[in-house]
């Protein structure tokens, strides 16, 4: 198998990171480098094995949805990098 | 007392007990050693000036019957600390500073330890030799232009270096046990479920763990009985009955079947780590313990599957990164074109890869070749570790396939640095705890680590097999002050 910039193009818009020309060449190197590396589980036979889905083998536990801070929207909006004091700001989405 | 850093975290806290040594004395201290050894690169962010107001404020009013009273420790800068900055070592999340504490941080303050700062680490905690944080290399203290390991790799220079008394990091694949074994320290992954992960920037969430990297086991095994809590605002910590670890550690170790796995001795692994190993043997056979040759038959397995589950979790949990409600935002266009940009300036190189390679085995087409494949795998891996605790109590095996490395020389190859966590990574896929304690010296004077992996929830059976052999082994790291002018 290998990854082409066609493939790395693609990922990288699935991955919302954009890739110059020179670091797709690079990370399709990279990349078919670890693939080559993973393709070593194409090795064994697989089809009777229940897949590992979680380790503790517990199921999730619920917990009451209850405010537990309050008053912290003003510290939680000074995170962001752009804001107006009450809302977070983004580019414009709608024409 | 001047050789106050040199003390372990027991020696400090029964001095601070008996009164022979206030909070000031030891905070003042680990601050003057911290700030002369700047070269090292070990923290990110120093809160210096705050923990000396905490330290006088404890000696007014000293809490004596606290676990950790008045002590001072820096902390891996991946687990939130309140009104403190926390970067996860990436430009990203450079000016992030959390509205919450970690669970585990929590629990060390209200036994009354004290911040000191917050370490550097590879960044979003992926790396195997510190390299990748945005914040520049940390040097080994052991030698110059040494890289200490990864992820923890600050969290390990700031124990070795005598800059914390003790620390906690965090391990997906290795990332406390790697660090440890080059530095020569002790360093603990707990059973998954064991320690929370609230407020941990998350890497992998099946994988990750919190736990303690200290001088010495009982040191180790008082921070782990301090961190590990059952915690509601995690969903996957485990309601399990924990051990007073430092209380109940005993040398007593006879008659524990101790299992060697053959298919750790890998290819090309060096004369000295096999000679190491082989002392390893002896050492638990000396304290009268049996060792059982075991095999674990997917072992070689273990990375190209992690290399799958760990970057699709990563891929998921770093989608969170948008530059809209906290951390680095670029630039764009519009708002697509803002998150592309935002993620391609804010994300390091080591990070980018990953999150493509989880995106590329998570999307349409791929799923079942890949992710679905590395689920069923690490069934067998976790399979095999289950067959062997059949038959023997714990395992024993290297920490590390080489010892510590020169900065640089694994940057370019992104496979050559993966097979640093040959040995840690199965551990991890299992969910089970493990332990490196230092064990020897190569050639050059580096330090060597040896493994110790029990099963699930049984801490306190590898820190009694690791304190055992601490005994036996002597080691004394061999550290020079080469960073202090």
């Amino acid at each position: 198998m290998s990854i082409d910039l066609k493939t790395i193009k693609h990922i990288s818009k699935l991955s919302r990171i954009s890739v110059d020309e020179k670091r797709a060449e690079r990370l399709a190197d990279d990349l078919n480098s670890i693939f080559e590396f993973i393709e070593k589980l194409n090795e064994l036979k697989t089809d009777d094995v229940k897949p590992l889905t979680s380790i503790a083998e517990t199921t999730l536990k619920f917990r009451s949805d209850e405010i537990k801070s309050k008053n912290i929207r003003e510290q939680i909006i000074k995170n962001s990098p752009e804001d107006n004091e009450d809302y977070f700001v983004v580019p414009k989405v709608i024409e | 007392m001047s050789d106050i850093t040199k003390q372990s975290l027991t020696e400090l806290v029964e001095n601070i007990k008996n009164k022979k040594l206030s909070s000031t004395d030891v905070t003042k201290a680990f601050i003057q050693r911290s700030e002369k050894s700047s070269e090292l690169n070990a923290y990110i962010t120093d809160d210096f000036t705050s923990a000396l107001d905490k330290a006088k404020k404890f000696d007014q009013k000293p809490n004596l019957d606290l676990k950790l009273p008045g002590i001072p420790m820096a902390v891996k800068d991946l687990f939130c600390t309140k009104n403190i900055k926390t970067t996860a070592g990436s430009k990203i999340l450079n000016n992030f500073v959390p509205t919450y504490e970690s669970t585990v941080t929590e629990n060390i303050w209200n036994e009354g330890a004290i911040l000191l700062g917050k370490l550097n680490c590879d960044e979003f905690a992926m790396g195997s030799s510190n390299e990748t944080s945005h914040f520049g290399n940390v040097q080994n203290p052991i030698d110059k232009d040494l890289v200490p390991g990864g992820s923890s790799g600050g969290s390990a220079s700031a124990v070795a270096g005598q800059l914390t008394p003790i620390t906690i990091g965090t391990d997906t694949g290795g990332s406390i046990r790697q660090p440890a074994s080059f530095t020569g320290i002790v360093g603990l992954k707990p059973t998954y479920g064991s320690c929370s992960r609230y407020g941990i920037v998350a890497f992998a969430s099946s994988l990750d763990q919190a736990g303690p990297m200290a001088q010495n086991v009982k040191d180790c095994a008082l921070l782990q009985e301090v961190i590990s809590t059952y915690d509601s605002k995690d969903s996957t910590s485990i309601n399990f009955k924990r051990n007073h670890y430092s209380k109940e550690l005993t040398k007593n170790i006879k008659g524990k079947k101790i299992g060697i796995p053959k298919e750790y001795r890998v290819d090309g692994m060096s004369k000295e780590i096999e000679d190491l190993w082989q002392k390893g043997i002896q050492y638990v056979k000396d304290c009268g313990a049996e060792t059982i040759d075991i095999s674990l038959p997917h072992t070689s397995y273990a990375l190209p599957t992690y290399y799958i589950v760990a970057p699709a979790e990563a891929s998921s949990n770093l989608a969170r990164y948008d530059g809209v409600k906290y951390g680095y935002r670029a630039k764009g266009e519009n708002l697509i074109d803002m998150y592309e940009k935002t993620r391609s300036e804010g994300f390091g190189a080591e990070v980018q890869r990953r999150i493509m390679i989880g995106t590329y085995v998570l999307s349409s087409g791929y799923y079942d070749a890949y992710y679905l494949k590395a689920q069923k795998v690490r069934k067998l891996i976790k399979n095999d570790f289950d067959e062997a605790y059949k038959k023997v109590d714990a395992i024993l095996t290297p920490s590390t396939p080489s010892s510590a490395f020169k900065i640089g020389e694994k940057t370019n190859d992104p496979v050559s640095m993966y097979l640093n966590d040959i040995f840690t990574v199965p551990v991890n896929l299992a969910g089970l705890p493990g332990i490196s304690i230092p064990a020897g010296h190569d050639a050059k004077g580096y330090p060597l680590g040896l493994q110790i992996i029990g099963k699930a929830f049984d801490e306190q059976n590898i820190l009694n097999i690791a304190f055992a052999m601490e005994e036996k082994i002597n080691f004394k790291n061999k550290i020079t002050d080469w960073w202090i002018k």
